[in-house]
């Protein structure tokens, strides 16, 4: 079974060499012919009506072609709860509204129309934290619902809840019991490669976006729904993804920047680009939700978890994406991470004048992990336990079902911890002081799937064509996590072809099998499985024709071998009788038969096996299409129970720091990480995703943070938002990769594109507490805080001292 | 105003019309069509947009373009083979896993090779003081220094 020919082995990936040219071309590098740029006139107030909105200026630019305002263009309802508008009508609700748009020749002289845009506003008092958000009388950020009902409070009706067992009874049983309060700040995904689209139509009014997106059929639902709103009645979009520079969950929604494209694309009948800078991107593209979170849980005096208790509050912003729904992912470790029976989850959505959130890697999970994990710490502490004991004795175990109904199959939590553990010097580190110190911090996550939407579903198309080439059509997207490198992988490794003859075509939904999206790390999970189901049925129907052709088409290579070689006496073997289709093999792209002699002649070439079916009377070719849709469940969220994932992803990161108690500086001096992964598909590739979401983990731990000053965003460049660089990342990663075979993973994989950030920033708290005494319960970790939380220390430690 | 300019490219000489506004990056890219070199920020923060300007790392994006008049200029076009081969500078960093999205790839890569042109041995101190203006959120920066000191070894050995 774990005989793999590419499997597990070092492969460069396929988009690799074009990157590295740079030639491989993103939205910022298409152009289309006539094509005109398109640029949005954003919202000058937090919280206010429109009086007026004067384009007469911007229309009389020479090369502008189009100015248009939601007074002048159909309304289009976008997002999650359909609570928002492609462009604003009557009132703003967040600095970053749209509320007009033009389209011209050049970007400049869109940017200088714009600019001569003359909105009139009438200002609203703004609301800018959840708490305000909730007070009796506090103004509403929505005066009715979608469907025109009138609202009465800023609580968004999303219900995110889970109970289990009975707490009272678990509070009986608790020995110790710490309550903690933790938060986690906006944070930007900071792609490389800013959001754009080209959105054009074609005589019929048919459209064709090219989209930065990971949903690109969801995203076609989305437009095609646009198109039914602007009069366009079953008309289709059609959806292209370029190469992505970065994705990290920005492409998880349609955005209202897309629709304005699609708008100006009709109103002007040209192709119509429209690409943030990084400013915009910054204010205008959604972050990471923030999130406060209360934990209160308890053990008894062997360390044995009894309860937890978990209230979630998240500030919304003014409108919904698919975001808003973090809580159904942090429920997973509440529920879930470590053993506990009697749990309770809250989480409440509350509608503000901040800047609306979208996804980010983890997707909630980075935001519960955070408060768990110190929380866990402080639990094991107050017991007077170790907390890497304290985390073993509660440790998840494989075959068992948790509080909310998943059911985990394979588990590597225990191994995960153990490896921290000793790459850490555990026993010898940890309790030292001396503002040195370790901390570890562990996750559970979907490997298998989520099953947030009706269908958890992909497909995937293999296509033979007459030169043994295989041509891949799938709709997972590529946006630099690899998805390509194990989709060639899969292919290879399970249809018996090598790797260089698997050709994958661009995520296009004119041609690709529907896909719910590249999310939840799914991709490799998804990619894998239906790869492989493809390759069975292409395998049975290439064995079911050889009965007939491989007989004759090797007796052929006999008669040339002969002739060249005339002394040559074959083998005694019996060809036609061996030819049965449960006995062929195919592999590194030759049939031949499993228990037949080693001989060259007996072997056919998978491109000369095609051509001979294909040439031939009543010809054919070969495709195989598979749709598969993973054993998981879509959860009740209102009750949090459900397997949402086929399998779980579990993990620990550890971190050694040492702290500066004069500047409040922490230096990460090394990181451990073991990540439960089933099995390994691309070394380098997964590697890669670890490190990288491991630096992501620790610009969240550390510094990342967007501030904002009245619902406005204040740091909108790389000079003032600080993503982590070379220099920061200049510690040893002492990474291991846990192998527990899972048996629903593709060849034992499961999904581990998200886990890598989720323990971080706990990781690295528990370690500075462990240096300094301290504990830090708002991220990101700032000299600021420490140091303030160190003097604080120093006070009580004095108070005591003179009571004593 | 609208000026001739004339620079080196890739070893070959240019001669194109430019407004005073304009960057390098604009003229590579608007004018040449050379898209390799990227535009991650307008800023000068990112190192997307990073050429070697007389054996210097640069930022394209915040470079005058009359500044480059007589020098030579090196893009990531420049350093492709024949035949569609990659440079051993471009086949570490595919052959290390230093890509992942690509975008910050063609200027970390040119960082790289002004570093290695200069400095054909490079400590890892080096390396990452020679590619701290070149932001990457995808990879975690680990397996960029494996490849630049790869590559180091690969040209070495080469010669």
């Amino acid at each position: 079974m774990n005989n793999f020919s590419h499997i597990g082995k070092k492969v460069s990936r396929p988009d690799g060499a074009d990157k590295a040219a740079g030639r491989a071309l993103y939205i910022q590098d298409l152009t289309r012919p006539g094509m005109l740029y398109g640029k949005i006139k954003f919202s000058e107030f937090p919280h206010a009506r429109i009086k007026n909105i004067d384009t007469s200026k911007a229309e009389r630019l020479p090369g502008v072609k189009a100015v248009i305002t939601a007074y002048n263009t159909p309304e289009i309802r976008i997002g999650f709860l359909r609570d928002n508008f492609a462009l604003k009508k009557d009132k703003v609700r967040q600095y970053r509204d749209e509320v007009a748009a033009v389209a011209a020749i050049d970007p400049e002289i869109a940017e200088e129309a714009a600019d001569q845009i003359e909105v009139e506003y009438e200002p609203l008092p703004g609301i800018f934290s959840p708490e305000e958000a909730m007070k009796e009388g506090a103004p509403l950020i929505h005066e009715v619902d979608p469907r025109g009902r009138e609202r009465t409070n800023n609580i968004l009706p999303l219900k995110f809840h889970h109970e289990s067992g009975d707490l009272e009874s678990g509070k009986q049983a608790t020995k110790f019991v710490v309550q903690g309060q933790y938060s986690t700040p906006l944070v930007q995904q900071s792609c490389m490669g800013t959001a754009g689209c080209i959105a054009e139509f074609d005589m019929n009014n048919n459209l064709t976006l090219w989209a930065k997106t990971q949903i690109p059929f969801l995203a076609q639902r989305d437009f095609n729904r646009a198109l039914n709103d602007m009069g366009l009645r079953g008309k289709n979009t059609r959806i292209i993804i370029p190469a992505l520079g970065g994705g990290f969950g920005t492409g998880l929604d349609t955005h209202a920047y897309e629709y304005i494209a699609i708008l100006l694309a009709y109103r002007t009948g040209h192709p119509v680009k429209i690409l943030y800078t990084r400013d915009e991107e910054f204010s205008y593209l959604s972050p990471r939700q923030s999130s406060q979170t209360k934990i209160n849980q308890g053990c008894d005096a062997k360390g044995k978890l009894t309860f937890r208790s978990v209230d979630v509050l998240q500030d919304n912003g003014a409108y919904t994406s698919w975001g808003a729904t973090y809580p159904s992912v942090m429920m997973l470790p509440a529920t879930s991470l470590y053993r506990v029976s009697n749990v309770y989850f809250d989480a409440k959505l509350v509608y503000t004048n901040n800047t609306y959130c979208q996804a980010m890697r983890g997707y909630g999970n980075p935001e519960h992990c955070w408060a768990l994990e110190s929380n866990m710490d402080e639990l094991a502490e107050q017991a007077g336990f170790d907390p890497y004991e304290f985390r073993l004795i509660n440790s998840n175990k494989p075959n068992e079902t948790t509080p909310m109904g998943l059911k985990i199959s394979t588990c590597g939590l225990e191994e995960s911890l153990k490896s921290v553990a000793k790459k850490l010097d555990w026993a010898k580190k940890h309790g030292k002081g001396k503002q040195r110190g370790v901390g570890m911090a562990s996750l559970i996550h979907v490997g298998g799937g989520g099953r947030i939407y009706r269908s958890d579903a992909s497909g995937l198309i293999l296509k033979l064509d007459d030169f043994g080439n295989v041509n891949v059509y799938h709709g997972g997207v590529e946006m630099g996590q690899g998805l390509h490198a194990v989709l060639t992988l899969a292919v290879a490794e399970s249809l018996g072809v090598r790797p260089d003859k698997v050709f994958i075509n661009p995520t296009d939904t004119g041609t690709c099998p529907w896909d719910v999206g590249t999310h939840a790390s799914r991709g490799s999970f998804m990619a894998g499985n239906t790869a492989i189901l493809a390759a069975k049925k292409l395998r049975s129907q290439i064995f079911r024709l050889a009965e007939d052709v491989f007989p004759e088409e090797v007796h052929k290579n006999l008669k040339k071998h002969k002739t060249k070689n005339p002394d040559y006496e074959p083998p005694e073997f019996d060809v036609r009788e061996a030819a049965t289709e449960e006995r062929f093999e195919l592999k590194d792209g030759f049939i031949f038969l499993k228990d037949a002699p080693d001989e060259p002649w007996l072997r056919l070439e998978l491109g000369r096996f095609l051509r001979t079916i294909h040439f031939r009377d009543q010809g054919q070719m070969l495709t195989a299409e598979v749709f598969y849709d993973p054993p998981n469940e879509r959860p009740d969220f209102e009750k949090g129970l459900g397997n949402i994932s086929s399998t779980y992803v579990f993990g620990t990161q550890g971190a050694e720091v040492e702290v500066d108690t004069e500047t409040g500086e922490v230096k990460i001096l090394r990181m451990a990480a073991a990540h439960d992964v089933g099995k390994v598909l691309d070394p380098e590739g997964l590697r890669g995703q670890i490190y990288g979401a491991l630096a992501q983990g620790i610009g969240y731990a550390l510094y990342e943070e967007l501030q904002t000053k009245n619902g406005k965003i204040q740091n909108t460049n790389f000079r003032d938002y600080k993503i982590p660089t070379i220099q920061e990342l200049d510690f040893p990663i002492d990474l291991e990769f846990i192998e527990t075979n899972d048996s629903f993973g593709p060849f034992g994989a499961k999904g581990v594109a998200e886990p890598g950030l989720v323990p971080t920033a706990p990781a690295i708290a528990n370690a500075i507490y462990d240096a300094v005494g301290v504990r830090i319960p708002d991220l990101p970790i700032t000299p600021e805080k420490v140091l303030s939380a160190l003097k604080n220390l120093n006070k009580q430690t004095e108070k005591r001292r003179t009571a004593k | 105003m609208r000026r001739e300019i004339s620079f080196f490219l890739n070893g070959s000489e240019v001669k194109v019309a430019a407004m005073d506004h304009m960057r390098l990056i604009d003229i590579l890219r608007d004018t040449l069509n050379l898209t390799g070199t990227k535009e991650g920020c307008g800023e000068g923060e990112c190192g997307a947009c990073t050429v070697i300007v007389d054996g210097q790392a640069v930022n394209s994006c915040l470079y005058p373009v009359f500044e480059v008049e007589g020098k030579k200029v090196v893009t990531i076009e420049g350093l492709q083979e024949p035949e569609n081969r990659l440079s051993l500078l471009q086949q570490a960093f595919v052959n290390s896993g230093a890509i992942q999205c690509g975008f910050c790839t063609p200027g970390m890569i040119l960082s790289a090779k002004a570093l290695l042109d200069s400095n054909p041995n490079p400590t890892e101190a080096q390396i990452r003081d020679a590619l701290q203006g070149n932001l990457c959120r995808c990879t975690g920066y680990v397996q960029i220094i494996e490849a630049v000191k790869k590559a180091a070894i690969n040209i070495r050995d080469s010669e």
